[in-house]
């Protein structure tokens, strides 16, 4: 029924991933379990008896068999309903959906960020070999992948919030005294653009600037050292030497033939650094107060709250699938030999 | 670039003007600074968290609440001795001393404007022993177990009859647990499956509180505003409280030391320390009473069931060089079960002293004269403190020939790991609300066992003093019975005590009224800003 060849593939593609999906969900519903915590204890509070958390359990329907809670957990999955969190006292589906956006807003901007600095960067540094700008680059690459991500976040706190008091408070994604735009995509930087809320926009920015950053230059060092590697095996090949010899504008030969060559695996390594840094935030919302969905999970891995890790597995998974579908699509677009049908 | 222009004009004209207007807010509202939030607004809801007990306190009164009292420091507490209306105008005992009866204010309201009744206090009483797991058990402990004990008399007045004389009754009503909540709000929104409305009440606020719930984003943030038709006590300064979850303690600090918050807990020790030290804040550290941390010996299991075994570890545990490395001065250095601000506190009872060649002895005694190898066990969760006093334990202990793996637990399984009550040597604490020394001991070493007596001692002489001391009315005989089981549990000593924690707190200097509860939680009714 589906004439594109791209819809079908892409309808292909997501029916391909369903096993994955499936393998994702008992995968973590039985390493949730096998983990040693026991959270009918954890949550029966601080002056429990045997017998108040012997109720908790029962009331979370953790006395039943493992098959018996596996069956309940995928009916309430088919439902949509994928139970609720222990730590946050809501559904996991409203935590996650309500979290992810702030998750996925940050990491798209620190990832554009990246992007910007890194592209250049690798471009120029490969275009002049052994120059200041190459030695810059290196530098860079260097410092992003040896800095600890947490430690980069904290003393990007110290000095430009602490010490020069350039940066608002690591308050999150508004300061205490604003309040958030209608949500229509619930991202905020979109939201307040759509409310024509100026204020509101600038208040938002201004927050994510250092944790954006934080995760930018993390995110730097592989994008810049890519650029720079496949830009010099492209500046070396024929075609450009061709290029250059028939005498087309410096321009042209850049651009036109070496970039869209090279960024092939630059847009392969993107894919994978977006993954990275979605689960770079899980620090990065710590230090920022960020409320997304890392550092839900993390609190939920902390206290053996099930569902919520559950949840956040799977969002991540389905996250990935389409994420991989999307870079296939690039793909295509960037390089009419990669054909969608294959 | 005319529209960037026109933006970024729109952006600036908008920001200024903003900014009046927020500092007009800020005056009269108090930003505070949590590491984590709460996850209910209902302190009777299967696992509601720590925080989730302030969020109750703040929304809900209670039928009784404690007078105050000025510390040694200069700072103020509440009166564990003095018992003041809340929402009860006054109360009498009967005379045969087995029901009290309550008068409650006739002019008290819920936040929906609707009148304060006894059948709202009985539905909430009600529900606190019906529903199971934290409540029910709170209540259990000052002998209120089942509804018939609660009877409503007419609209205002409500009486409690009692199953047993119980000098734990009355304090246990003026604990976080016995909110008085709007029970016609409440039923309205409650189902057959769910008649105690646990689903809504876990979202809304159906109280009659100082506060009113403005905004709960679970995870992030907790807004409160002040009740201005609140009469169960003068009405509250601040008029707005803004809650923000961070769980970073350094940024906290930072946002404190930059003025962008008002007030915040949850400190590592040494941040309090630092903090007390630079003098630019408010530091206010009272020692939590009835809390003790210590080292916990499994008196069932080899090799710490040998007593003398036990006593060799109690002759050399460096307390001091703990209390140092672990708490920086924030707490009390304790040698005696016995909390420093509860009554029957005694250092002079303690026979240990820093003796390594007679805990050499004592191993020698037991059989152990080459020492031997065990696991010392402590939770992740408050690893700030334990991390640094189970190594100078480690280190101690090799000194009279007991090797001990330091065994790192999580948070998570720690709680199963207590149930499980294998651990051979571990680093704990337990803290009691009510401030008897032994209500303390009836968790910690009586022979029923609770969660809390880690090291399963068993020792029916004990028991029987504890129980005694429960009952006994006359100050001089109390005093004689608390005496003796602290010093069985000294001598049998299946807990080392090591110190004692501080409720810590740092806030603004134009910030007042700051006082401590035995629960721990920020009351925000006696704050003041300027």
């Amino acid at each position: 029924m589906v004439r594109s060849p791209l819809l079908r593939m892409i309808g292909r593609r997501l029916l391909a991933a369903a096993p994955g999906l499936i393998g994702v969900v008992v995968v973590t519903f039985l390493l949730n379990r096998a983990l040693p915590g026991d959270p009918a204890a954890f949550f029966a509070g601080p002056a429990a008896t045997q017998q108040a958390i012997a109720e908790i359990r029962t009331k979370l329907g953790l006395d039943r068999s493992l098959p018996e809670q596996f069956a309940l957990y995928v009916r309430d999955l088919a439902r949509g309903d994928l139970g609720h969190s222990l730590t946050t006292g809501q559904p996991v589906t409203a935590d996650l959906l309500a979290r992810l956006p702030a998750s996925l807003e940050l990491t798209l901007c620190g990832l554009v960020l990246a992007v910007s600095v890194a592209l250049p960067l690798g471009i120029l540094a490969a275009t002049r070999p052994g120059s200041w700008i190459d030695h810059l680059a290196r530098l860079l690459t260097t410092a992003g992948v040896s800095l600890p991500i947490f430690f980069t976040g904290l003393v990007l706190v110290y000095v430009f919030y602490y010490l020069l008091g350039w940066a608002p408070a690591p308050l999150g994604r508004l300061d205490a005294f604003s309040t958030p735009p209608r949500p229509v995509t619930r991202m905020f930087l979109i939201d307040s653009v759509l409310a024509g809320d100026g204020a509101l926009f600038w208040a938002t920015a201004r927050q994510m600037i250092l944790p954006a950053v934080t995760l930018a230059l993390f995110a730097m060092a592989p994008i810049a050292r890519m650029t720079r590697a496949a830009m010099l095996g492209v500046l070396a090949s024929d075609f450009v030497r061709t290029a250059r010899a028939a005498g087309l504008s410096r321009h042209t030969v850049m651009v036109t033939y070496a970039l869209r060559n090279a960024l092939l695996p630059v847009i392969t390594l993107l894919g994978m650094v977006f993954s990275f840094l979605l689960g770079a935030n899980v620090v990065v919302e710590k230090v920022f107060a960020w409320p997304g969905i890392g550092s839900y999970a993390l609190e939920a891995l902390i206290a053996s709250d099930y569902a919520p890790v559950q949840g956040f597995v799977l969002a991540m998974a389905s996250l990935y699938v389409l994420l991989n579908l999307l870079i296939d699509v690039l793909y295509g677009v960037i390089d009419a030999r990669v054909r969608i049908e294959t | 670039m005319t529209t960037v222009a026109r933006v970024l004009t729109l952006i600036l004209a908008a920001s200024a003007l903003a900014a009046p207007a927020a500092a007009q807010g800020r005056a009269e509202t108090l930003v505070v600074l949590t590491e984590f939030g709460p996850n209910s607004m209902d302190i009777h809801g299967v696992g509601a968290n720590f925080r989730a007990y302030g969020a109750s306190w703040t929304l809900y009164d209670r039928l009784l609440s404690h007078g105050t009292k000025t510390l040694a420091d200069g700072s103020r507490s509440y009166d564990h001795n003095v018992l003041k209306p809340e929402l009860a105008e006054s109360w009498t005992m009967a005379p045969d001393g087995m029901s009290v009866t309550f008068k409650l204010r006739k002019d008290a309201k819920f936040h929906d404007g609707s009148p304060v009744t006894a059948r709202d206090v009985k539905w909430s009483f009600d529900r606190a022993v019906t529903v199971g797991g934290f409540p029910t058990f709170q209540m259990k402990a000052g002998s209120l177990e089942k509804p018939d004990q609660f009877v409503v008399v007419d609209d205002f007045t409500f009486r409690v009859t009692f199953l047993r004389k119980d000098k734990w009754t009355l304090p246990d009503l003026a604990v976080p647990v016995p909110v008085v909540i709007n029970s016609t709000l409440a039923r309205k929104n409650a189902t057959d499956k769910d008649p105690w409305a646990m689903e809504w009440l876990k979202n809304n606020d159906a109280g009659g509180g100082a506060y009113r719930l403005e905004s709960w984003k679970p995870g992030q943030e907790t807004i409160y505003v002040r009740f201005d038709d609140w009469k169960s006590g003068p009405l509250p300064k601040i008029k707005r409280v803004i809650v923000r979850e961070v769980p970073s303690a350094g940024n906290r600090r930072a946002l404190l030391e930059r003025g962008d918050a008002d007030v915040s807990v949850d400190f590592p020790p040494r941040d309090v320390a630092d903090m007390a030290k630079s003098g630019k804040l408010t530091v206010i550290g009272t020692p939590v009473e009835n809390a003790v941390i210590y080292v916990g010996m499994n008196a069932k299991n080899p090799p710490f069931n040998n007593v003398k075994v036990r006593q060799a570890v109690a002759h050399v545990v460096p307390r001091e060089k703990i209390f140092e490395a672990s708490m920086f001065g924030r707490g009390v250095v304790l040698n005696t079960p016995v909390a420093s601000n509860t009554p029957g506190h005694d250092p002079a009872l303690w026979p240990y002293k820093h003796d390594r060649a007679r805990a050499r002895a004592l191993l020698t005694e037991a059989g152990f004269p080459n020492g031997f190898e065990t696991t010392l066990s402590f939770d992740i969760g408050n690893t700030t403190v334990y991390e640094p006093a189970a190594v100078i334990l480690q280190e101690a202990l090799a000194g009279i020939g007991i090797k001990t793996t330091i065994n790192k637990i999580t948070p998570a399984n720690w709680r199963a790991a207590l149930l499980k009550k294998d651990l051979p040597i571990f680093i704990n604490q337990f803290g009691g609300w009510l401030n008897y020394p032994e209500y303390f001991f009836l968790w910690t070493y009586h022979g029923q066992n609770s969660l809390f007596n880690t090291s399963s001692y068993q020792n029916p002489e004990i028991d029987k003093l504890i129980e005694a001391a429960h009952q006994e009315s006359d100050p001089k005989k109390y005093a004689d019975l608390v005496r003796g089981f602290t010093r069985i549990a000294i001598a049998d000593v299946p807990k080392v005590p090591l110190m004692q924690p501080n409720a810590d707190v740092a806030m603004q200097k134009n910030v007042g009224g700051y006082q401590y509860w035995f629960h721990r939680q920020l009351d925000f009714r006696t704050l003041t800003k300027q």
